[in-house]
């Protein structure tokens, strides 16, 4: 088992956690429990809410066998009311599941997978440092669809070094070939701190320039809506009705609790995270303390930031009667410039267009300063 | 040749001229001038040894940080030979090519010099110039070979070396180790022995050389001075020449190696005068003291008002920074009479100063003590040199900032010319020789000191060795070459300025006056290195260098087509909205070249020699 050579998750081996162990398991139930132990807290803070999304990720949840996030998942039902439309997702690394892990975790409710594929081409999937083949995720998919998942996605990830637009173009026909429903795509971002990071810093990788990246990002685009999957964020496409909520519960400020090391949460304008370290989590949970790091209670000024920075990436987009005059003005020369898309900016909402999408940071910055 | 005890050493104010030797150290930066300084305060017993720190005379930060003498200042010191009370009067002498000038009059108030020489290395160019103004001076010269001690010395090589240069016999030369302190003693003896006693009249009105002026917190101006004739007394009135300013004598005394005050300074004696001013351009290096009541008729030769050669546009980082750096340069020219600046507006960045130096480490100087002592970020502008036109109607301009610089109808520009000598090892001589060709020069002549190591003289317009040509050099003959240049005047120039323009708008930090044939090479180097520099913009940005209207350079940097982070889920939200604070603040220091956001960062790198902005580069 090791870990990407992009990733930047707080992540550990069981051996970094405990001298001498090498299995998952061993180290599991423990923090099961922290989990439950936190759970407890969820519950006394927020009383009886109704769950209406339940996500396992961040990492690869799957490295724990089904029973146990079947554990997970019904300490939550013990606690709070699910909703009858609840969605229910894991993330799930193609290595880490098979036809009947998939079939279990259909089976302990979950309806939503989410598969890290990242790319269909070895040589992309090496720079990765990442393992399986095409084939392998061609044999999971469809195993997730006969175990009746509603919505099945895959993750994607396009800029790495050395891949080609063809070998992006393959990618993502591979993918879109397959029973799914959802695609979310991601720009390769060179984290610091990384294995990827220091050699991109050590010169034996070369990232991509910015107007490369552009491209991919447009034919991943034009490849997505011709299969019927138009994006509904930035770096989301998804077949009419299989967006994924969850996420769309982050982007309209929604509450969530984050359970487990380092997991932020968002309850009622203050977002807090966790102690990044299992170990210190789990002392925290069972001094009976709040494993939180620290704390921001938003400010009226960051809610309405967030709201722009947020919500622009989305299809939605955002009506033009939320801004102020000066904002408007902003607004105006972007549209002129052809980032939004006419049709919409007429009926008084900003949406993104696709040459806007690939700016949309600019834009967050220009109109909130 | 022991010391003798402070006490029953012969007192200031009435010394005989007869016991009293007057002499400078001259050498190069590194070999060892302070070093033996602080051996001969130890040897002659004016410091004791629990009280003595490294570079005790170096009283700057920089100073003792850099190893080298900015500011002289005159030690006295007791000390017996063949059985006789001597004082002697060790004048310290700044040790850089700017400071010729100080250097010059620190030498006029001596009549002797120890030459001193590493001999490991051998004499350098600044040690040979101020050796020629010694001897132009008629001064006494002592050859003395330092480092004797070090595994590396060559002493009988550069012991010839220096024979050929004063003309004397090999074993003249002293040979002396001031770490160990071994012969120190004997140099001593030797600069009682060889240089002769001051001559003066003592019942001649009173003529004193001002030959430096510190400025000093609690005291005001501390000037030193070595009296020619006649006599300064405590409570005196005295004036200075080029002025005819009258300032009343607060205290008269001497530095062994603290201040003493004394009843006065007869001929011969060299010390200190308190008056009470607070700024050192009314104590002026080279000007003439005398007595108010019995004013001499004649001054001393040789007074000259510093002339600033070099120019520098000096702009805050921080704009709310302007009054602080007006602050710190007002403070600063207290102590710096060749220090010059008035305030400028530049369109790319905002008020500053224009200042002018002596040269290049002058500049380096007063920018890091700007820095270091007022806390200041500031970004300076290339230096240059100082330009007078003649225009088609026959009136004068004089141009010291580039920007400034008219636009066609000019019948000719004059621009600054120096001698420069160049030291090195005669391998490098051909490269030395591309440089100097390179940059406008004139091979006027050469000479090999050693069978290895030769003296070229080269004229060259100063403009071509102010911005990067020591650097260049310095990595052309591996650090050993060294340079002292002299202005010698001005000539015709067939100089023409070029401008940046960022889409379109003439960004006047970047125009530089260049010589026509470089014009091009010029524009293409700086519309390159902008275009690195400065980050992609909302809208397509054309970088343009120009000649008047005529574009002789141009780069694009395309419209920005990416900016956005793919990720954006709970945790990543914090992050993102604090980046985008940061991102905000980032915005309000950029500088606005119409509607072209350029980073300081650029205007730095983009200002800065070639080495330097390509390291900038290498960290994007």
């Amino acid at each position: 088992m090791k870990r990407c050579g992009y990733c930047d998750f707080n992540t550990y081996t069981p051996a970094e956690l405990r001298e001498g162990v090498d299995s998952v398991a061993s180290v599991s139930q423990g923090y099961i429990e922290g989990l439950i132990g936190e759970l407890e807290q969820a519950c006394t803070r927020l009383g009886t809410r109704a769950v209406s999304t339940i996500f396992f990720g961040g990492g690869t949840p799957t490295l724990l066998p089904p029973d146990q996030l079947a554990r997970i998942l019904r300490a939550i039902e013990n606690r709070f009311e699910i909703t009858e439309e609840c969605e229910i997702t894991t993330e799930a690394n193609p290595d880490s599941v098979n036809s009947r892990s998939l079939n279990q975790l259909r089976e302990v409710g979950f309806n939503r997978i989410s598969f890290g594929v990242q790319s269909m081409k070895s040589h992309v999937l090496q720079v990765l440092d990442r393992t399986h083949d095409s084939a392998r995720v061609g044999e999971v998919v469809t195993a997730a669809k006969s175990a009746g998942f509603d919505s099945i996605s895959v993750d994607l990830i396009y800029g790495t070094p050395g891949e080609s637009a063809v070998d992006l173009a393959e990618s993502v026909d591979f993918a879109l070939s397959l029973p799914i429903d959802h695609i979310s795509a991601y720009a390769l971002i060179v984290e610091q701190g990384t294995k990827f990071g220091a050699a991109v810093r050590r010169g034996e990788v070369v990232m991509p320039n910015d107007d490369q990246t552009a491209e991919k990002y447009a034919l991943i685009d034009a490849r997505m809506n011709a299969a019927g999957f138009p994006w509904y964020e930035l770096s989301n496409w998804a077949k009419p009705g299989h967006e994924c909520k969850h996420n769309q519960m982050y982007w309209i400020s929604g509450d969530w609790w984050g359970l487990g090391a380092g997991a932020h949460s968002h309850v009622a304008g203050e977002r807090w995270w966790n102690l990044k370290h299992p170990k210190t989590y789990l002392d925290a949970i069972a001094e009976g303390k709040s494993p939180s790091a620290g704390k921001e209670l938003l400010t009226e000024d960051d809610k309405s930031t967030e709201r722009v920075m947020l919500r622009i990436r989305m299809r939605e987009g955002m009506a033009l009667s939320t801004f102020s005059d000066v904002q408007r003005n902003v607004l105006d020369g972007f549209f002129q410039r052809g980032l939004f898309i006419p049709e919409q900016w007429q009926n008084g909402r900003v949406v993104l267009a696709l040459e806007g999408r690939l700016l949309a940071d600019q834009i967050v910055r220009e109109v909130l300063s | 040749m022991p010391a003798i005890p402070l006490s029953s050493a012969p007192q200031p104010a009435d010394t005989n001229p007869a016991i009293i030797r007057n002499f400078s150290i001259i050498a190069h930066i590194d070999h060892g001038k302070s070093t033996l300084a602080d051996r001969m305060l130890g040897i002659t017993g004016v410091v004791e040894a629990r009280n003595m720190r490294a570079q005790y005379l170096d009283r700057m930060d920089i100073e003792r940080e850099r190893g080298i003498t900015i500011k002289s200042q005159a030690v006295r010191l007791p000390w017996q030979t063949d059985g006789q009370d001597y004082i002697l009067n060790m004048i310290d002498t700044p040790g850089h090519v700017d400071f010729t000038y100080e250097v010059s009059r620190s030498l006029a108030a001596c009549e002797g010099a120890v030459l001193l020489v590493d001999c490991a290395q051998g004499i350098e160019a600044q040690t040979l110039a101020n050796l020629y103004l010694a001897m132009e001076n008629d001064l006494t010269i002592i050859p003395v070979l330092n480092k004797i001690d070090l595994p590396a010395a060559q002493p009988e090589k550069f012991a010839d070396e220096l024979a050929r240069l004063i003309g004397c016999d090999p074993s003249d030369c002293i040979k002396v180790s001031g770490k160990t302190g071994e012969g120190v003693d004997h140099l001593l003896d030797e600069i009682v022995r060889r240089i002769p006693s001051p001559v003066g009249d003592a019942n001649a009105p009173a003529r004193a050389l001002i030959f430096d002026s510190v400025y000093d917190v609690y005291r005001g101006v501390v000037t030193y001075v070595r009296v020619v004739d006649g006599r300064l007394r405590e409570h005196d009135q005295i004036q200075m020449f080029s002025t005819g300013i009258k300032h009343e004598m607060l205290e008269v005394g001497v530095i062994s190696p603290e201040p003493i005050s004394s009843k006065g300074l007869g001929v011969g004696e060299v010390g200190y005068l308190i008056t009470g001013v607070k700024d050192v351009r009314q104590s002026r290096v080279g000007d003439t003291v005398t007595t108010a009541n019995k004013p001499a008729q004649i001054a001393l030769a040789g007074y000259k008002d510093p002339i600033p050669m070099v120019f520098s546009g000096l702009y805050p980082l921080d704009a709310s920074e302007y009054p602080t750096l007006r602050e710190a340069l007002e403070k600063l020219q207290l102590n710096d009479a060749a220090l010059v600046f008035e305030p400028e507006t530049s369109a790319a960045l905002g008020f500053g100063f224009r200042c002018g130096f002596l040269g290049l480490l002058h500049m380096e100087i007063v920018r890091e003590r700007l820095e270091r002592e007022a806390n200041l970020s500031l970004i300076s502008t290339a230096p240059n040199v100082v330009y007078h036109l003649t225009l088609e109607d026959g009136s004068e301009v004089e141009v010291t900032n580039p920007s400034e610089f008219p636009e066609g109808k000019i019948a000719e520009v004059r621009e600054p010319i120096v001698r420069a000598t160049i030291l090195a090892p005669s391998e490098f001589i051909g490269s030395i020789m591309e440089l100097c060709q390179g940059r406008r020069g004139v091979l006027q002549g050469m000479d090999y000191l050693s069978e290895d190591r030769v003296e070229i003289r080269y004229t060259l317009p100063l403009g071509e060795i102010v911005f990067d040509f020591f650097d260049n050099l310095k990595s052309r003959t591996r650090g050993y070459a060294s340079l002292d240049y002299e202005p010698i005047g001005e000539a015709p120039g067939d100089l023409v300025k070029v401008d940046i323009l960022l889409q379109g708008e003439k960004v006047d930090a970047f125009s530089a006056v260049i010589h026509k044939e470089k014009a091009y090479a010029y524009g293409v180097m700086m519309t390159g290195k902008l275009r690195e520099l400065i980050p992609r913009q909302q809208f397509e940005v054309p970088i343009q260098a120009a000649i008047g209207a005529r574009i002789i350079a141009r780069e694009n940097i395309r419209a920005i087509r990416k900016d956005v982070l793919a990720k954006c889920y709970g945790g990543d939200i914090t992050r993102k909205r604090k980046l985008l604070e940061k991102q905000k603040e980032g915005k309000k220091r950029m500088k606005m070249v119409g509607r072209v956001e350029v980073p300081q960062e650029a205007f730095i790198a983009a200002l800065s020699t070639n080495e330097e902005a390509d390291k900038a580069k290498s960290k994007k």
